[in-house]
């Protein structure tokens, strides 16, 4: 049943339960499993607001505010997204999550070859700053902040959002942004690398000390255990593996000379929500506290609101399923549940189309729904960490607390994740956990509702899904606007300005300086790109078996 | 005995989500067959080379971006031009079922799109060379 091990008597009953992560849970919990674990409120929980944050970052919590909603949103033109940024910012929603077609995301612009068939297709094709101009009308960028889902040319991303921003009138400190830019994960999950490591890491290192210098709202990383997970991993691996890769940006960072004081209260962490209920909130809560143990203990951070693991707990992808396609409506609105029951900041939703494409305006106006449900009707603004104390919760919290150590402590003892992902160790390891896990589900030891083990499915969800469709012109468009703005912007300042980015690139100096400026001479994204596949190479993935 | 089937999994163009090929991967090799993967971001003329470098029988393509009609063609007009005539194409990943029949007019072999199970794969393979 479920993404846990049962095992079951003859008569149905169950005998064992054991999650993923490993932990193995019993029929019944009361004080004596406290005890056992040795468990003190003081040290384990904590007020909320108060060190170690297990039970919440903030004193109130949901009373004071209710979380932030960032649905993944973008696709097509830039004109096309900022209508659906619009829409959603209209009903109510309070921070932008631009999706990026995948072009973008590799470095390409719309008329390369590589890009044909793509523009558009699972996020805005964006090429210069003149797209952004049209992506980020209208919007309020004092007001709304912007997560950008970018890793590989995250700097540059970040220097056009500045750019943008500075085109309408707003100073760089008034804008917030958070641009994933964790390219560890994509090299373990995702897949969206073009450097290799040592560049990749030096490219997220860069931002990071741009931010904590130039860029005082902007949070320069967010790591994402949420990819690990969807491609294997357990929660407690997703949890540790994040933290490894963290630590490895961390120590990048403070090779420049700059404290962790100073820089390790702009992380923040994209957390996926799917799988055993019970299991991700022990998961989350132990991860707020294991951060900030960390951060005090290893890095000497002393200031609290820097020990904060803040983040967006949400997605849940990897619990979707094709069949059946609107039970994922209930999957989705128990996923939110455990993540409201965590506490979690700022969430975003799968919608429960995305089994087949990018949501329609429906769906993800469903998913807004669905949040809005969970905060404002049924209750879950009314009392800060209501979990808080359940024998059952805070027992299976603490051995995943230790989950979490095992797992960082092997990966620490094959020398950290950089040599982890650069051998592929990481990648095979996961591959094969997923590959079992996938087998569970087809022979029926996992259960998921409206799957018939070993069956597959062809008729449900054919027809029914009305499917967000690909607009051919998308392409021919921005393709258009590319052939245009070569033709207008002052060559002369571009090739300037990527000489200047080139030269920086071959040094120790900070590229985001430069990048900014080759956004605001209209220097494409393919070009900025180019020159660090130039200086830097690309990734040769290792083998995986 | 007879000759063990040889397969690309090869994953063609931008998209990175590579868990469905690696485990499929996993699960054709577990089922006997020899498998070749391709790793990321590969362009069809890469896709191409290696089949023929490896003598391959089949290609599977894995595809979640959504571009698998407009990469399939291409791939199939390039076999042609390779001379690639008895490698047979399969195509899976995030494929909606009424592109089913499109993408068997233009001489994809078999389609396994998400959720197929991984004796159906096996089977549909194998099938095509019985």
């Amino acid at each position: 049943m479920g993404v846990a091990k049962y095992i079951k008597d003859e008569r149905g009953a169950i005998k064992e339960v054991t999650y993923q992560s490993g932990i193995k849970v019993k029929p019944v919990y009361g004080p004596q499993d406290l005890e056992k674990a040795g468990f003190e409120y003081d040290k384990d929980l904590g007020n909320p607001g108060e060190y170690p944050f297990t039970r919440s970052l903030h004193p109130q919590s949901y009373r004071s505010r209710a979380w932030t909603t960032r649905q993944y949103t973008g696709f097509g033109t830039p004109e096309e997204t900022n209508e659906r940024f619009k829409l959603m910012i209209a009903n109510g929603q309070n921070g932008l999550n631009v999706a990026f077609d995948l072009p973008t995301q590799m470095g390409y612009d719309s008329d390369h070859p590589l890009a044909e068939g793509e523009v558009g297709r699972v996020g805005m094709a964006i090429d210069s700053l003149k797209d952004f101009e049209t992506a980020f009308a209208g919007i309020p960028l004092d007001r709304i902040g912007s997560g950008l889902t970018i890793n590989a040319v995250a700097t540059i991303m970040m220097a056009m959002y500045q750019a943008v921003a500075e085109k309408f009138g707003y100073s760089r400190e008034q804008i917030s942004t958070t641009p994933q830019n964790d390219i560890l994960k994509e090299m373990i999950g995702r897949g969206a690398w073009i450097f290799p490591v040592e560049h990749g890491v030096r490219l997220v290192g860069d931002s990071i000390e741009y931010a904590v210098k130039e860029l005082p709202r902007s949070n320069p990383v967010s790591i994402c255990g949420y990819h690990i997970r969807e491609s294997g991993a357990t929660p407690a691996q997703e949890i540790a593996y994040a933290f490894e890769i963290a630590k490895a940006y961390i120590d990048n960072v403070v090779q420049r000379g700059i404290k962790p004081e100073e820089f390790v209260g702009r992380f923040s962490f994209n957390f996926n929500v799917y799988g055993n209920l019970w299991e991700q909130i022990a998961k989350f809560r132990a991860a707020r506290k294991l951060w900030a143990k960390m951060l005090k203990n290893e890095y000497g951070v002393t200031e609290k609101k820097k020990l904060f693991l803040r983040g967006l707990f949400g997605g849940g992808g990897s619990g979707l399923t094709k069949e059946q396609p609107e039970n994922n409506i209930m999957r989705g609105a128990y996923y939110a549940l455990g993540a409201a029951l965590s506490g979690a900041q700022t969430i975003a939703l799968c919608s429960f189309d995305e089994a087949y494409t990018i949501p329609t305006p429906r769906s993800a106006l469903l998913s807004l729904r669905t949040l809005e449900i969970l905060m404002d009707e049924v209750g879950l603004r009314d009392t800060v960490d209501p979990l808080a104390g359940s024998y059952f919760i805070e027992t299976i919290t603490l051995e995943m607390e230790n989950k979490i150590l095992e797992e960082m402590k092997e990966v620490e003892a094959l020398g950290g994740m950089v040599k982890c992902i650069s051998t592929g160790l990481i990648q095979r390891k996961i591959s094969s956990q997923a590959y079992e896990y996938e087998k569970g589900l087809q022979s029926g030891e996992y259960k998921k509702v409206g799957i018939t083990p070993g069956k597959t499915d062809k008729e449900s969800g054919t027809t029914d899904v009305e499917l967000h469709e690909y607009n051919e012109e998308w392409a021919e468009k921005s393709r258009a606007n590319l052939k245009e703005l070569r033709r207008t912007r002052n060559q002369q300042d571009v090739n300037q300005s990527l000489k200047a980015l080139e030269k920086a690139s071959m040094t120790n100096e900070n590229v985001m300086p430069y990048l900014v400026k080759c956004c605001h001479a209209y220097a494409t994204v393919g070009e900025m790109a180019g020159v660090f596949r130039q200086t830097f190479g690309e990734w040769n993935e290792p083998e995986f078996y | 005995m007879k000759k063990k089937i040889r397969i690309l999994i090869a994953k063609p163009g931008l998209d990175g989500h590579d868990k469905g090929a690696k485990i499929v991967s996993l699960a054709l090799r577990d089922a006997g067959m020899e498998v070749i993967y391709s790793g990321l971001h590969q362009s069809l003329e890469q896709v191409i080379q290696t089949a023929i470098q490896e003598t391959v029988d089949v290609i599977g393509l894995s595809i979640m971006s959504g571009a698998h009609l407009p990469i399939s063609e291409k791939l199939i007009g390039m076999m042609k031009e390779h001379g690639l005539d008895d490698v047979k194409l399969t195509v899976g990943g995030v494929i909606p079922h009424r592109d089913i029949p499109k993408l068997k007019e233009m001489g994809v072999a078999e389609v396994f799109p998400g959720g197929t199970s991984f004796e159906d794969i096996i089977n549909g393979i194998n099938k095509l060379f019985k």
